[in-house]
Formats: C-alpha cells, structure tokens, sequence
C-alpha cells in the first residue's frame, strides 16, 4: 500500500505542475484510486508515477481521469427520484424559468434522468441544465448521451420504481451496444469544467443535484464545497446530496431545512 | 489456550461476511450485552437498497446501540456500525468512516478486503477481525493486511460455516491468528478489552 507520506508528495506533484488540488480529498479513498492507477499503468515503484507525472505530456488528464470515481447511474435510488418527482418538481414549476446545477455529473445519468422528469413535468422548455466535472473525458461521454446498452434493463427498472409511466424504451434508440438518448433531452443541458475545489459559483439555481461527490472529500472540503452551494442557491432553493451524505458536520447546516428523511435541503436563510 | 484468545487493546473489531454469516450474527450478537470498549464493524454482502431490512434484523437480536452509516460519522467504542449496501466502507485517520461507490472490489459493494485494509492502515494493531460464512474469495487479502499491520485475525472453523468456502479460501492463503466455531467466536468477542 502507497504510505501517507508518498500519498502527501504526490498530491503535491500534481498541485505544483497542474494545479489540480487533491489535499482535500478523503485520504483512505484517494490511497485505494492512486494503488488502482499503479496497476492500470503497471507501476511498482513511487518513483516510476513521480516521473511521469513531471515529464509525460498529458498524463495529468489520465491521472485525473482514473483517480475521480465516476461510478453513476440512471434513476439511482429510484426512491430519491420519486421524491424529486412529486414534492420538488411541482414547486419548481411555479418558477418561470428552471435552472439546476449537477455537480461533478460525470458520464451524466443523472442529468439525463432529470431530463426526463422534467419533460414529463413538461418543464424542459423553461429549464436549462447545468452539468459540471471537473473531468474532461468524462463530460464528453455526457454530451454524447451515448449509454451501455446492458445497463438500460437496470436502469428501465429505476425509472419504473421512481413512479415513471411512459416506456422508457422510447428515450433512446439502441445501436452497436450503446443506448443513444434523444436529442431533445440534451437541449437544454450545458456543459462546462469545473473543479469543486478551486472555481467559483457561477450562476443561481434553483436546485443542485451532488450526489455521491461529497464522500470523496474531507470534512473541511465538503464544508468549502456546501458553502459554494449555499451562495449558489435562490432562496429557498434545493440542496440534493447522496443517501448517505449529510450536512451535519458542515458551518451552512442551520441555513437548512432537512425534507423529512430524505437527502434534499431547502435554503430557508 | 483459552488465554490466549483474549486479546487488549482493541478499539474496532470488524465482521465481514456474505452467504450464511447473518445466521452466525443472529446467534451471536443476542448473548453480547455490550462492547468493551471498542467499536463493532460489521461488512455483510448484501443485495442493493435493502439497507433499513439488514438493519432492523440486527437491532431486534441486539441490545447493543447501533450508529446510522452516514459519510465521516466518527467511530465511537460501545456502538455498532452496519455497511451500507452499495458503498465500500473505509476509514480516515482520525477515526471516522468515509464511504465510496468505486468499483465493485471480488463483485462485490461493500467489499470486505477494501474495509480491512483500509482498517489496517488506520487501526495497526488495536484491530481485530472475523471473516465468516461466504461463496466468494473477498476477506483475505483483508485479513492477511491486518495480520501484516499488527491486528487479531480470526476465521470462522469452515465446518461450521454454512458456505465453507470464503472461510476456507481465507485458511488455505493465509495463517489466521484463531480458527474458531459459532461458539468460540462469541467468547472471542466477549474476552475483548477484559484483561487487566
């Protein structure tokens, strides 16, 4: 296993020649992706992935690329988006115009799945969808709305369960593996790089949607992180995060409103 | 012999397994009345979103006080903490849990060699583990990093296993510290942290 204080140069390597800040990130997550990057490159020694990243031209794009999870999926937690589909989309429909913020989307199915919900709101003409990464492969998959076809059972099942009623299969047209999703779901989608880290808030939304981001993060980051929401939030905007993140540990949690149970806050202050 | 399976020191024991091991919990965890002084980590394989089911099962057999698995809750001695299905379970420096849905690690979301290791590293010797029941290689490579960083490595006796072969695999790779029946674990566990 990579030592804490290997792990510590590394993060400064990376820092100093990119610019990409990774001191934040939760150290027993980021030690697992560094071992998983030795055995994609077939490195065995510290020294060997020091001197690639000094001296391999694109190599940070890789490092970045295998270091972020990018583990997502449609409709995940079918319950979470039965929950968005009842209780917040109706609200948001009194909006004139809907702006929401997916941040850290990766390949983008979960902006895709909001696509769908707010069609079916008939909301999409009025929303425009704000997809971040800070990986840039990875938004380039989301742009393409081109999804692995042995997934969509998976996911069909998900949007079933999330209370949806149309067949899904009419969504996208399946060709060589690959599930295509429509065009008219990614019109209003607009995608850009951005690094939770270090950029800044960008616009006002009416709903942000990170989920399963935070967890990679230190307690001090996710805390950097929630306040950027936080001014990034209409007033009495919608704060969603993963099934088991939380805002209890962060300096924003009492500018809050927990929904019952769920994983989405409404900025009440 | 009985001595030496009482070991000290200990502040988080872990308990991985997968087919047949909620049988070897509900057995056990009725005749615990409490945790000395350490935290119990229990990392089953488990079906997705069925969560609050492995839970309420749990907490009916115990009553010992289990914490919700939320990212970054601290691991506190006398509390029970159950893996949420879905998310490898790991552990930070100052002692409190980080969850992640990487990569499913021996097809399997939470993994039992990502949790021991990452105990390892952050636990050393003040670890113990048992690797149950299971049909899957997972817990191993976990065990034999414990072993490695100083913790107490036990393994369920196979023959009393209800699936013998995540036990056996675990004997057959690497020197587990105890090889113990249903009953010999529930003593291991209750000898924990009792010596003076």
């Amino acid at each position: 296993m990579i030592s804490d204080r290997e792990l510590e140069v590394l993060i400064n390597e990376v820092f100093e020649y990119y610019g990409y800040d990774f001191s934040g990130y939760s150290k027993a997550s980021l030690k697992r992706r560094v071992e998983r990057l030795y055995q994609i490159d077939g490195i065995s020694r510290f020294s060997d992935v020091l001197s690639k990243i000094r001296s391999e031209e694109g190599y940070v794009k890789h490092l970045v690329e295998e270091i972020t999870v990018n583990v997502t999926e449609m409709f995940r937690d079918p319950l979470f988006y039965k929950l968005l589909r009842e209780e917040i989309v109706p609200v948001l429909a009194t909006k004139p115009f809907i702006r929401i913020w997916h941040a850290g989307c990766s390949t983008g199915e979960e902006v895709y799945s909001m696509a769908i919900l707010l069609k079916e709101a008939n909301l999409l003409h009025k929303s425009l969808l704000y997809a971040t990464d800070i990986n840039s492969v990875v938004l380039d998959t989301a742009k393409r709305g081109l999804f692995p076809l042995r997934m969509i059972k998976q996911y069909a099942e998900n949007y079933r369960l999330s209370g949806g009623s149309e067949d899904f299969s009419d969504y996208y047209t399946a060709n060589y593996g690959l599930a295509k999703f429509s065009c008219e779901l990614n019109e209003k989608m607009v995608f850009s790089q951005h690094n939770l880290v270090s950029d800044a808030s960008f616009n006002e939304f009416d709903l942000i949607m990170c989920r399963n981001v935070l967890i990679y993060f230190d307690k001090h980051l996710q805390d950097r992180v929630l306040r950027l929401f936080d001014s990034s939030l209409s007033c009495l905007g919608y704060l969603a995060l993963g099934t088991k993140e939380t805002i209890k540990f962060s300096t924003v949690q009492d500018k809050f409103q927990q929904l019952n149970r769920e994983k989405i806050w409404k900025k009440v202050k | 012999m009985e001595e030496s399976k009482i070991i000290s020191g200990c502040k988080a024991l872990l308990i991985g397994g997968s087919a047949g091991s909620l049988e070897v919990l509900i057995e056990v965890l009725p005749k615990l009345e409490q945790l000395n002084s350490f935290a119990l980590i229990i990392v089953l394989h488990r079906k997705s979103g069925e969560d609050n089911l492995l839970e309420n099962l749990i907490s009916i057999k115990t009553p010992i006080p289990i914490m919700e698995v939320e990212d970054k809750v601290p691991v506190e001695p006398g509390y029970i903490y159950i893996a949420p299905s879905d998310y490898h379970l790991l552990f930070e420096k100052d002692e409190t849990i980080s969850l992640d849905t990487s990569e499913k690690v021996n097809y399997s979301r939470p993994s039992i060699d990502v949790a021991f290791e990452s105990a390892a590293d952050v636990y050393g010797p003040s670890l113990a583990a048992i690797l149950l029941s299971g049909a899957n290689a997972d817990g191993t490579a976990g065990l034999q990093a414990i072993k490695e960083a100083g913790g107490v490595t036990v393994v369920q006796k196979p023959d009393s296993a209800e699936v013998a072969y995540m036990p056996g695999y675990a004997i057959e790779n690497m020197s587990p510290d105890f090889v113990l029946d249903i009953k010999q674990i529930l003593e291991f566990v209750k000898n924990i942290n009792t010596s003076k």
